[in-house]
């Protein structure tokens, strides 16, 4: 009988490692549990509160604890990110506490790939192909949102002055991948 | 060497470095700060190009953007080469290389130069008129050679070698132009806290500032302005500088591209870094402080090199340090020329005479040149030039009276006014006035987010432009901050310039008004004569403003000659349209890094790198890479997909389905929400059931088809078409949110959350089975179409029994990451069952002995469900579904439709050609349908087709036609179902 199978992540091992830059960092981020939660506001509150993060009903916000993370996307979608091993308990959780509630839970961790640019310059990587103004004014820390670069749609969520989670399709993660480097090595 | 024409001092040259560089193989020397013009008329070199249609020798017009005439290729290697760019934009360096053009053998001796002794035999449009017989002469014989005489540059042929980037950016005031209006425009914005982004086509900051005298009108010591300001700019955190970056475009909202030269000035740059970059800025106040660019004069022999702007011949002199000429003849109908007089004269050169065409030249300029003794004639026009290669002089002639009067020169400067830059405010929509005193359209004014400041609107003396570039910039700035004190207004109005907008030209074959195009007073005149009245029309054909200059120095005069000869005021003429860009943009660099990998993202699925190393052939399917066979040694791909065929058939194939779209769709009403979007019937579909699903659009056309699973009550796993995905998705939210935005239903993309592996084939289950927990997969207990839900090698597992090739297959959903995995283990096992990887060229072919359609394939936007056999999927009794009422129409039920069927060709070798045309033998003119598949079957022994047939389904047995290239086919209407028509094998 076959093995276990194993995680295959879609940036594969070629794209997940990349030494420091003064510039921008990049970095494959570790493999995570993540669900798309469908609902109307007294839904998402109630999911909040088993989450153990609350949705934030302000639009393009995240809100985050030390390892979860509800990231709003819509008026009635959230974006929620856990650890890989939490999926089964966050799963059982929001069943629970919404019980015959109308609602949609998705999970999304495999559909779904993320990486981390960060550094002086992250902003200006981004612009290369992401039209958003990402100045601390327009985009602060805290700010979500579905966004594209280049030719590829991504979620774009500013984590910390310097630092941007990029949440991507898996197909879409390789060329997201090359195209920061590419963008980097013009500045 | 320093050339002999350089001035002693002066200048914003670096004297004492020495560049050498190339021009047309000989060796020149210049400074930093040259260009490849300033650097060549340092040595007395005028003569740089040759005219588009006669081939005229000609030399530089202009300083700047707007030069039509010196247009030269530069680059040694044929990979970096850019051909059309002007020399007085090309900064010379080191390693330059560069070479005129559309010449033939060299520069001084073309022979192409006939075209200038036949050119009565080439007036306006002549390649409408002549060049009409034989009737194949055109394409093959006057095309080609017209094509090789007249034109510019040459493309080059090797792939670009250069990088081109592209970048977003935002601002709150983007200044256009850094001439004093713009510079105090950007100080002004950054002093009011804005964030300011500067740009300027130049190698540096200054525009007119650099080209005139030390002080302005006022006493202000130009250059020391200009410092401070850049000194100030520099400092301030919130503003972005950017030399060499040329705003080509405006388009809505103040969206505003910008081309960055970035290395092409470097003798060895950086290699990461690109040679151009793409900026596109969104502003949300812009200034455009664009400057004015001098009309030449129109007369016979205006063209010949040493014919220059007089405002160009300035430039050179201040900025450059180089004397254009030593004997002069200045031809005007604007005060402007006598400064330019001056400063020439004060710099040492001869002012050999001053023709002003108007009757009196008033105004402290003229006043002064009159003071100075230059020998100043009113009412004068030049009527003659002379000189070949360069020019030796000039006849002068009395307006009016005849008399004519011969002057030697080596340089006639022109200065018929200024028209100011309008291009970008009339990209962004502005509406333009025509001021009489200006002889020039000018900014209607202010559009709220957009202002013109300067000489852009009209505002010529230096210190008046800053002062009104201040303003802009304080305006602009305040806008941006709606909380801030009351809003700044503008006080500066547009004075009268002392200008004449001569509209009077001699009708004359060398009298040129577009240089690039080689546009004459005389085919203006003709085509006005042959009935032209819009100027848009008199453009096209004439060609006159449709150079890679756009016209920037001849279009107001052609207005002007339009107008005259038409008895027309100009504001009634109108202009013609300004289109982006305002100087040409490299292919490169819109196309930014989008090249080769980067093009496109390449979507593989997560059993690709098996696949590649398995050695498979791969096609596109949309941004997918996707198996299409996997040939064994020495395998054709028909002897592949044969083999892989039999597989399925016999005992077992895999097929990597992963690219299949997948919609989940969930909530309380997603059976309602389903039985509305597809054709069939949801509500009553058990759950652990899965049913083959139709969609339609509001047209009752077929629009895309898939398998939907029911997983829970309110929980569906619906499939699309690969290439449908995101149009599905698209259509169902559409429909949810405007249509029925009370159905509490979600949906969501999973397309990529699965990885699918397709199992298919008699042994499919004995090889599947063992590996698969809490699932009984024998027949009764998981029959065609079953779903579930169970796990697999330790993983989530959903499973379809469903069959995309008649025979028993199963369809597992693992989540993407374990899908390669998933696919080795099954492989593994599989291999003593002779289980065999196929591709999508098997699939087709299995499909297609089934008759099943591929949408996209076997319809084409105009099949309803019934054209294609699949009118059984319509669920009964439905009250409404998209797409219901239009099947009602008596149209959609017209026996006549083209219907699916099934083709054989006599001869079982021949496979038809996919999108044959079918005719019948009684009328083999008119097409009864088309086939949609065709295929060599290993499975049947012959060839099959599936086509749509005007009413195919009663011409069952009937003989038709199939007319190919190589002779007619003669083929018999079959079923469109060649395999196992029982459907046995399916359910086993």
């Amino acid at each position: 009988m076959a093995e276990q199978p194993v995680r295959q992540s879609a940036l594969g091992a070629a794209r997940a490692t990349q030494g420091p830059h003064a510039a921008a960092c990049l970095r494959a981020l570790p493999a995570a549990s993540r669900f798309s939660f469908r609902g109307s506001p007294p839904e998402a509150e109630t999911a909040g509160v088993a989450f153990g993060v609350p949705f934030s009903l302000q639009s393009c916000r995240a809100h985050q604890t030390e390892d979860r993370a509800a990231l709003w996307l819509g008026p009635d979608e959230w974006l929620l990110l856990a650890p890989e091993d939490a999926a089964r308990a966050v799963q059982a959780a929001l069943i629970r506490a919404l019980g015959e509630r109308p609602y949609a839970l998705i999970g999304i961790a495999h559909r779904n790939t993320a990486l981390e640019i960060s550094g002086p310059r992250a902003t200006m990587v981004l612009n290369a192909g992401c039209p958003l103004d990402l100045h601390t004014s327009r985009f602060p820390v805290g700010m979500c949102t579905r966004t594209i670069l280049g030719k590829a749609e991504i979620i774009l969520w500013r984590t910390a002055s310097e630092v941007f989670h990029i949440d991507v399709w898996r197909t879409f993660a390789p060329y997201v991948w090359d195209f920061l480097i590419e963008a980097r090595a013009r500045l | 060497m320093t050339g002999p024409f350089r001035t002693e001092i002066g200048g914003r040259i670096d004297r004492t470095r020495r560049i050498d560089f190339r021009f047309d193989g000989r060796l020149y020397s210049g400074h930093p700060g040259d260009n490849l013009a300033s650097a060549l008329l340092s040595h007395g070199v005028h003569l740089l190009g040759r005219s588009f249609k006669y081939h005229r020798p000609r030399g530089v017009l202009g300083a700047g953007s707007e030069e039509p005439n010196a247009l030269v290729r530069v680059g040694s290697y044929e990979s970096r080469a850019t051909p059309n760019l002007r020399a007085t934009q090309v900064e010379i360096h080191d390693l330059l290389v560069a070479e005129s053009q559309n010449r033939y053998p060299s520069l001084s001796f073309d022979v192409g130069a006939i075209n200038d002794v036949l050119s009565p035999l080439f007036p306006a449009g002549f390649y409408y008129k002549t060049f009409m017989w034989p009737a194949w002469g055109w394409r093959r014989l006057y095309e080609p050679i017209i094509r090789r005489m007249a034109g510019l540059g040459r493309a080059p042929t090797a792939p670009d070698a250069d990088i081109y980037a592209q970048r977003y950016v935002h601002c709150d005031v983007l200044v256009v132009g850094a001439g004093p209006a713009g510079l105090a425009a950007a100080r002004a914005a950054a002093q009011g806290g804005a964030r300011v982004l500067l740009c300027d086509e130049q190698s540096e900051f200054g525009g007119s500032l650099l080209s005139e005298p030390d002080t302005t009108e006022a006493g202000r010591n130009r250059l020391a302005w200009r410092a401070a300001t850049l000194a100030t700019l520099a400092a301030s955190d919130n503003v972005t500088l950017l030399t060499r970056s040329t705003a080509f475009g405006v388009f809505a909202d103040n969206f505003v591209a910008l081309v960055e030269r970035v290395t092409d000035h470097l003798a060895n740059p950086e290699p990461a870094l690109p040679r151009e970059r793409l900026w596109q800025v969104r502003a949300r106040q812009v200034v455009l402080a664009t400057g004015a660019i001098e009309r030449p004069m129109v007369f016979a022999g205006n063209d010949r090199p040493g014919v220059m702007l007089a405002g160009a011949a300035r430039t050179y002199l201040h900025r450059y340090g180089v004397r254009t000429g030593r004997r002069i003849v200045l031809a005007t109908s604007a005060d402007s020329a006598y400064g330019v007089a001056m400063d020439l004269h004060r710099a040492g050169l001869t002012i050999a005479a001053i023709a002003d065409v108007r009757n009196e030249a008033s105004g402290p300029l003229a006043a002064a040149a009159r003071a100075a003794g230059l020998p100043l004639r009113t009412s004068t026009h030049i009527a003659a030039t002379h000189g070949r290669l360069r020019i030796r002089g000039a006849t002068l002639a009395r307006n009016g009276t005849g008399a004519r009067e011969k002057v030697a020169c080596d340089l006639l400067l022109m200065s018929g006014g200024y028209t100011p830059t309008v291009h970008l405010y009339s990209q962004a929509r502005g509406t333009l006035r025509f001021d009489e005193s200006l002889g020039a359209f000018l900014p209607g004014g202010d559009t709220g987010i957009l202002q013109v400041a300067g000489a852009c609107r009209g505002i010529f003396a230096t210190d008046v432009a800053i002062a009104d570039g201040a303003e802009a910039g304080t305006v602009a700035a305040a806008r941006t901050d709606p909380g801030g004190a009351p809003q700044p207004v503008r006080t500066i109005s547009v004075p009268d310039s002392g200008a004449l907008l001569a509209r009077e030209a001699p009708c004359d074959r060398r009298a040129f008004v577009d240089f690039q195009n080689d546009v004459t007073t005389k085919d203006l005149r003709l085509a006005v004569r042959e009935g032209f009245v819009s100027v848009e029309h008199v453009k096209r054909y004439t060609t006159a403003g449709m150079a890679t200059d756009q016209g920037k120095t001849s279009n107001i005069n052609a207005l002007a000659l339009v107008a005259n000869e038409r008895r027309m005021d100009m504001a009634a003429v109108g202009l013609t349209t300004f289109r982006m860009p305002y100087t040409p943009v490299t292919f490169g660099t819109l196309a930014g890094a989008a090249r080769g990998n980067l093009f496109d993202p390449i979507r593989q699925t997560p059993i690709h790198a098996w696949a590649e190393d398995r050695g498979a052939v791969f096609e596109d399917v949309g941004m997918w890479k996707r198996a299409r066979y996997f040939p064994a040694a020495r395998e054709t791909m028909a002897q592949a997909v044969a083999r892989e065929c039999r597989a399925v058939r016999t005992g077992a194939g895999l097929f990597d389905a992963s690219t299949l779209g997948k919609i989940e769709v969930v909530g309380p009403d997603a059976a309602i929400f389903l039985e509305r979007m597809y054709v069939n019937n949801f509500r009553k579909l058990a759950v652990g059931r899965a049913r083959y699903g139709l969609m339609l659009g509001e047209d009752g056309f077929v629009l895309d088809d898939g398998v939907i699973g029911r997983l829970a009550p309110d929980r569906f796993h619906v499939t699309t078409t690969t290439g449908g995905a995101p149009r599905v998705l698209a259509m169902m939210e559409d429909y949810l949110q405007t249509e029925w935005p009370d159905l509490r239903v979600w949906l969501t993309s999973t397309t990529e959350e699965w990885a699918v592996v397709s199992i298919q084939g008699p042994r499919a289950r004995d090889i599947i089975a063992p590996f698969v927990i809490g699932i009984d997969l024998a027949p009764q207990a998981f029959p065609h179409m079953a779903v579930a839900e169970g796990t697999i090698l330790g993983v989530n597992l959903r499973i379809f029994r469903v069959s995309f090739t008649g025979e028993c297959g199963f369809e597992i959903n693992v989540p993407a990451d374990y899908g390669s995995d998933v696919w080795h283990a099954i492989m593994q096992q599989g291999t003593v069952f002779g289980l065999t990887p196929y591709g999508t060229e098997a699939m087709h072919v299995l499909r297609a002995e089934k008759g099943y359609i591929i949408v996209g394939q076997e319809s084409d936007g105009t099949a309803t469900p019934d054209d294609l056999g699949l009118g059984w999927a319509i669920g009964r009794g439905k009250s409404d579904f998209v797409g219901k009422r239009s099947l009602a129409r008596a149209a959609m039920r017209d026996p006549s439709r083209k219907q699916l069927v099934g083709l054989l060709t006599s001869n079982g070798e021949t496979v038809l050609q996919e999108g044959a045309q079918i005719v019948t033998a009684a009328n083999g003119n008119a097409s009864i349908g088309h086939v949609t598949s065709a295929y060599f079957s290993t499975t049947l022994g012959r060839s099959m087709a599936l086509a749509m047939i005007s009413g195919g389904k009663a011409r069952m047995g009937e003989k038709l036609l199939a007319p190919m290239l190589d002779r007619t086919h003669e083929v018999t209407v079959a079923p469109a179902m060649f395999y196992d028509p029982k459907g046995e094998r399916l359910y086993g």
